[in-house]
């Protein structure tokens, strides 16, 4: 490797790309690719109808422009939208038919696909740039009729369960990313919890972008049953690449009467060089539905990586007494940008949200927090709580805090509190004082003000994102 | 241990210590004493390595130059102050924060890190020989703790980083009798042969509970004037200016 090779792998450790070869559908976004898809996938009929309905409609969107962080115009003809490593077109039946440079792959992330090395109680789906190349702990979640498989095999295994609710939540009208999502979306995880069961272990996905000059737009569907409950995490790395990439994913989340879905993302895509060169646009829609009475969605995020960072992982509160959580770090370092926050509509009576939002700028970084909190007429006794910290490193970056709230509804109970403070010399000197260094400093002081939000990530990793936390802001002080 | 030659150190262009100097061996205890602006502050500073200061002159520590350490390394080597005005660090968990602190101190001397377990039985051992309530350890770093319970917090962390070189910083402004003599006791217990105190204070009745070996008077950024305990107490009847007067 060459010495600014190096320089580089230091600072971004998931940035290496792996040579394998892969088949990609034809540049540029058409009809065509759409079918090419759909056909790849081997989808039924209905599916593609469903894509191309959605890809009509994208004809006659424009993308969204009101957010802060601006961005050269994307051109959508020069992406490849579908791009799979050769050995896995067809969906691997084991372990044993996947390449093992994609096991190496993984393995270097610190995801072990092999079943003796798995994680221990934490089932794995690794998606690289269009497909899924494996998922782990399969035959134990069926014995208690949990459905954990990549999206496109749900399309063809269960197509009633996909039929009702893909596209309920994030309809395919939605707004233009999410259109686009629907019409050219290649894999991602499918998750069915049935009535009365606690999903034993935490199932995760785990997102590579590795081909260049692709968009990765996976999409998420998560379904908790009646009296069910799940904790699901995913987590993301791409190689470095000068070039902005593209990720534009759709989660949609389900809850049912008495259901809980507890989700988690620790988001690292590569955030660009120092100069704010490449990176990726992670421009993804999450919304969640708590259709069922007593229902909770709970939404926490680790948001370190990618050039931009825009969105706004949402609940419906539709059942009455649903609860609707947001717990959220976003750090931007360098020429990193983020607009992030969350959504509450308040339909049901007694519904609860709770929003806890920290923010973290350094160097030239922009971070905005924007939040809508929603009470309508019908939601009697429906209570926010709305907490948005920033902190701020320096003094060229940006911390920016937007909240909208809606109330239509006399009984309705909303609090705010926003902070915004910097790490300051003193709180350094004394760390300094006592034996440590600027960056384990910095890295504790941080992690202190993102510690409510970290305490609700999954025990295991939990660890990791501390770490990440620190790393990620590292150089940041003088 | 410490030896301090020819100090000058300004801040903004405004002069503060002024051919400055100082020699501490083991085991000493060194009181210096002078009135607001003297510099004695300022003394602490530049010894612990707070950036913002013009230093000429020469400080050796163990027969190293100091000031060309970094901050963290001087206090992994040994040199600890007190605070005297301890800052908040919301979120930070005292009793991590000072795991950590202990942590990496301990791998600078060569010795095994403590697992919490372990970390957690010396501190019981020790704020129980101080008593000190070991409830404000889980709380927040000084955040919300009152002026008594800051300087606890630090006298308890000097126990256990167990440093060589102990500069307290006005530590006694601010307590009530009950605080002052658990803060006295604190340094007290910790005063050995090869252990080093250095205590800047305005007002002479910590000397009452610490007794110290020498005491020096502090004014306009020099020592004018060196005795042994008693030096104290005159102090406290004649007030400084008899001090300068009578040099």
């Amino acid at each position: 490797m060459k010495q600014q090779e190096i320089e580089k792998a230091k600072e971004y450790k998931y940035g290496f790309t792996t040579d394998i070869e892969s088949i990609r559908a034809p540049k540029g976004l058409n009809e065509d690719v759409v079918r090419f898809i759909s056909n790849i996938k081997k989808e039924p009929e209905w599916m593609l109808k469903w894509r191309l309905k959605a890809f009509s409609r994208l004809k006659n969107l424009k993308e969204p422009d009101w957010q802060k962080p601006k961005f050269p115009k994307i051109d959508y003809q020069d992406l490849y939208y579908y791009s799979a490593p050769k050995s896995v077109t067809d969906t691997p039946k084991s372990l044993d038919e996947v390449d093992p440079k994609l096991i190496e792959t993984y393995k270097k992330l610190g995801i072990p696909l092999q079943e003796q090395k798995k994680l221990s109680g934490i089932a794995v789906d690794a998606v690289f740039d269009s497909v899924s190349v494996a998922t782990t702990f399969k035959g134990e979640l069926t014995k208690k009729g949990i459905i954990f498989c990549p999206i496109s095999e749900a399309i063809r295994n269960h197509p009633d369960l996909v039929k009702k609710y893909l596209g309920s939540v994030i309809p395919i009208t939605d707004h233009y990313f999410a259109t686009l999502n629907s019409a050219v979306f290649t894999d991602g995880s499918f998750v069915y919890i049935p009535e009365g069961v606690r999903c034993p272990m935490e199932l995760s996905t785990y997102f590579r972008i590795n081909a260049s000059e692709t968009g990765q737009f996976e999409r998420t569907l998560i379904i908790a049953d009646k009296g069910s409950y799940v904790s699901y995490l995913e987590g993301c790395t791409a190689p470095m690449r000068d070039e902005n990439q593209l990720h534009a994913a759709n989660v949609e989340l389900v809850a049912l009467d008495d259901a809980e879905i507890k989700y988690s993302t620790v988001q690292n895509w590569y955030p660009g060089d120092k100069d704010g060169k490449g990176g990726i646009y992670n421009f993804v829609t999450k919304r969640g539905a708590c259709r069922g009475k007593n229902s909770k969605i709970s939404w926490t995020q680790v948001e370190t990586g990618s050039a931009i960072t825009w969105k706004y992982p949402s609940c419906i509160l539709q059942g009455d007494n649903s609860v609707g959580e947001f717990y959220s770090i976003a750090i931007t370092n360098n020429h990193q940008k983020a607009d992030t926050g969350t959504k509450m509509i308040h339909l049901g009576k007694n519904t609860k949200s709770k929003i806890i939002s920290k923010g973290i700028s350094a160097g030239f970084a922009d971070n905005t927090y924007r939040g809508l909190v929603k009470i309508t007429s019908k939601a009697n006794n429906a209570r926010n709580y709305t907490q948005c910290d920033s902190l701020l490193m320096g003094n060229e970056c940006g911390a920016h805090t937007i909240p909208y709230i809606e109330n239509k509804n006399s009984t309705a109970n909303i609090e705010h509190e926003a902070t915004t403070s910097k790490i300051s010399d003193e709180q350094l000197f004394y760390c300094n004082q006592r034996g440590l260094n600027q960056e384990e400093a910095v890295s504790l002081i941080v992690n202190g003000f993102c510690k409510e939000v970290l305490q609700q990530l999954p025990m295991e990793f939990a660890v990791e994102a501390q770490k990440l936390v620190g790393i990620s802001l590292e150089g940041s002080v003088g | 241990m410490l030896d301090i030659k020819n100090l000058n150190a300004s801040i903004e262009g405004k002069k503060i210590l002024k051919n400055f100097n100082l020699n501490i061996k083991p085991g000493e205890v060194h009181a210096i004493m002078g009135p607001n602006g003297s510099g004695k502050s300022t003394l602490a500073n530049v010894l612990s390595g707070r950036k913002g200061y013009e230093i000429e002159g020469t400080v050796y520590y163990e027969g190293k130059n100091l000031l060309e350490i970094p901050i963290e390394e001087r206090a992994q080597k040994g040199i600890f102050l007190a605070f005297q005005y301890p800052i908040e660090i919301p979120g930070v968990n005292t009793n991590n924060f000072l795991k950590t602190s202990l942590n990496t101190i301990r791998k600078f001397r060569g010795l095994k890190e403590l697992d919490s377990l372990d970390f957690l039985k010396l501190v019981k051992e020790k704020s129980k020989k101080l008593k000190i309530e070991e409830k404000i350890l889980s709380r927040q770093l000084n955040v919300g703790f009152s002026g008594g319970e800051k300087k606890k917090n630090e006298i308890l962390q000097m126990s256990i980083l167990e440093p060589k070189l102990v500069i307290l910083d006005e530590t006694d402004s601010g307590l009530d009798i009950d605080a002052l003599r658990i803060v006295s006791e604190g340094v007290n217990s910790l005063r050995d042969k090869n252990r080093s105190f250095l205590i800047i204070t305005h007002y002479q009745r910590l000397l009452n509970y610490i007794k110290p070996d020498f005491v020096h008077v502090l004014v306009n950024g020099k020592i004018v004037k060196t005795g042994f305990s008693d030096l104290a107490q005159e102090l406290e009847k004649d007030g400084y200016e008899g001090v300068s007067i009578a040099k």
